[in-house]
């Protein structure tokens, strides 16, 4: 067992955990934020990612102990209470969901890519994307709502 | 994933202590590959020692017409260098290729040359601009530090510390991913400097490799042409559902051409 302390949406956190604990896990089953998804075994479909420290990261994809004190946030830390951020406004705005399981994982991308890449056009985010996988859109109204939201948040 | 005890060391010295602690250690630098192999359960050992943030292990610096990348630096750091882009851009464009955003706001450079996988993209930059490893025990050179699929020069446990990239008068890397796990199918990495040119290519064999013919014709005339009608063996090549061996060797020379199309535009 190792302790585990960190940040996550801005309140402090500590636990004992196994040390093989993904933080993914750690996220979901002890915090109980089950928002940020697994919906891969092989690190590639991106329901899981989270900031961490600022970045965009797949949380299935590190311990728990390698994010010792460092700062987390989820997709439950976007909304400022009952107001949505503005990228969850614009998925909802332009329906850039269907089934919704990825979602979580997309907007957080989204998040990490706006703040990153000003002025992003439509062939960047579908670049971006790349670690960011949807069964059901097709992805087109994803990318529309990550342009949409990446202007309003610019203006 | 098997139990294991995490270290997180908080130096070289102590990362090489807790390692010779240890019954079955392993490294672990950014973790994008080491931990989805042991999700699949693919490797089991019984301490993994954590050195991504010991102080001093990630940076990039210029020295004349070297640019050094320590060993912890990630993917995203060389990609988005402001050195790296002046003095090696193909270097930098080859980082801002490998995989996700979100994989190469982990991965290390270290981690990905320990690795050598047959399909992976720094090997072709380092084999490419003959860079030298340095390690804590000593320094190693391209052509010596890969040696087979997965395997490398370096010792057990030997860590590498830093990467020097001599700058070239021309470079560039042009790779054709596969479209869903985004590692190279066949990438190449052609440069020109003083020293002469060099051709290194990877996803197509067991390990990275040259194409010394094509390194002659493009001495004598660094030109798409000179490497249009230069064909490797597909022997030796990797086949795979995604593509034969045939295959690949006909994309070797397609990218080796782009690649020099690239350098020279
Ligand atoms: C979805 C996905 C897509 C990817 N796509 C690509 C791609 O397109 N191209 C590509 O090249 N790679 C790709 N990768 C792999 C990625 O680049 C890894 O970051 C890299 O291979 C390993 O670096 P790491 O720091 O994560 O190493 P780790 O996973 O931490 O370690 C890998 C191995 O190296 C050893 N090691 C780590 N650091 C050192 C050191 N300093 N000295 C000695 N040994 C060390 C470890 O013990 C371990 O055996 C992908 C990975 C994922 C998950
Ligand atoms: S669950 Fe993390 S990438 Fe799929
Ligand atoms: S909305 Fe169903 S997987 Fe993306």
């Amino acid at each position: 067992m190792t302790t585990v302390s960190m940040t996550v949406n801005g309140k402090a956190v500590s636990e004992d955990v196994e040390d093989r604990t993904l933080l993914v896990h750690y996220i979901r089953d002890h915090l109980r934020l089950t928002g940020t998804h697994v919906g891969c075994d092989t690190s590639q479909c991106g329901a899981c990612v989270v900031h961490v420290d600022g970045r965009a990261v797949k949380s299935c994809t590190m311990l728990a102990a390698q994010a010792e004190g460092a700062d987390i946030k989820t997709i439950e830390g976007l909304a400022d209470g009952d107001t949505l951020h503005p990228v969850q406004a614009a998925f909802k705005e332009h329906h850039g969901l269907q089934c919704g399981f990825c979602t979580p994982g997309m907007i957080m991308c989204a998040v990490d890519m706006i703040r990153r890449i000003p002025n992003l056009d439509e062939k960047t985010i579908r670049e971006e994307l790349e670690g960011n996988l949807c069964r059901c859109t097709g992805y087109q109204n994803i990318v529309k709502a990550i342009k949409a939201a990446s202007e309003e948040m610019r203006a | 994933m098997y139990a294991l005890k995490y270290h997180r060391a908080k130096s070289l010295d102590e990362a090489k202590q807790l390692i010779s602690q240890s019954e079955d250690p392993k490294i672990v630098a950014g973790g994008q590959t080491l931990i989805p192999t042991l999700k699949q359960r693919l490797a089991s050992p019984s301490d993994l020692i954590d050195i991504a943030n010991l102080p001093d292990f990630a940076g990039i610096s210029v020295s004349g017409d070297t640019v050094s990348v320590k060993a912890g630096t990630k993917h995203f750091e060389v990609a988005t260098s402001a050195d790296v882009q002046g003095k090696i851009p193909a270097l930098a464009h080859l980082a801002g290729l490998i995989g996700d955003p979100h994989v190469r706001h982990m991965g290390t450079i270290g981690g990905s040359l320990a690795n050598n996988d047959p399909s992976a993209d720094y090997p072709a930059a380092v084999l490419g601009l003959n860079a030298t490893v340095h390690t804590t025990e000593r320094q190693i050179g391209a052509d010596d530090f890969f040696q087979g699929m997965f395997e490398t020069a370096l010792e057990e446990n030997e860590i590498i510390t830093s990467v020097d990239f001599p700058a070239a008068e021309k470079a560039a890397y042009m790779k054709f991913p596969n479209p869903a796990s985004r590692y190279a199918m066949v990438g190449v990495f052609v440069a020109k400097t003083s020293g002469g040119v060099r051709v290194a290519v990877t996803g197509a064999g067991a390990c990275v490799f040259r194409v010394p013919e094509m390194e002659q014709a493009l001495a004598a005339n660094f030109a798409p042409d000179a490497v249009a009608s230069i064909k490797v063996p597909a022997d030796d090549l990797n086949s795979d559902i995604h593509g034969s061996a045939e295959y690949r060797a006909h994309l070797v020379t397609v990218m080796a051409k782009r690649a020099v199309a690239a350098a020279i535009a």
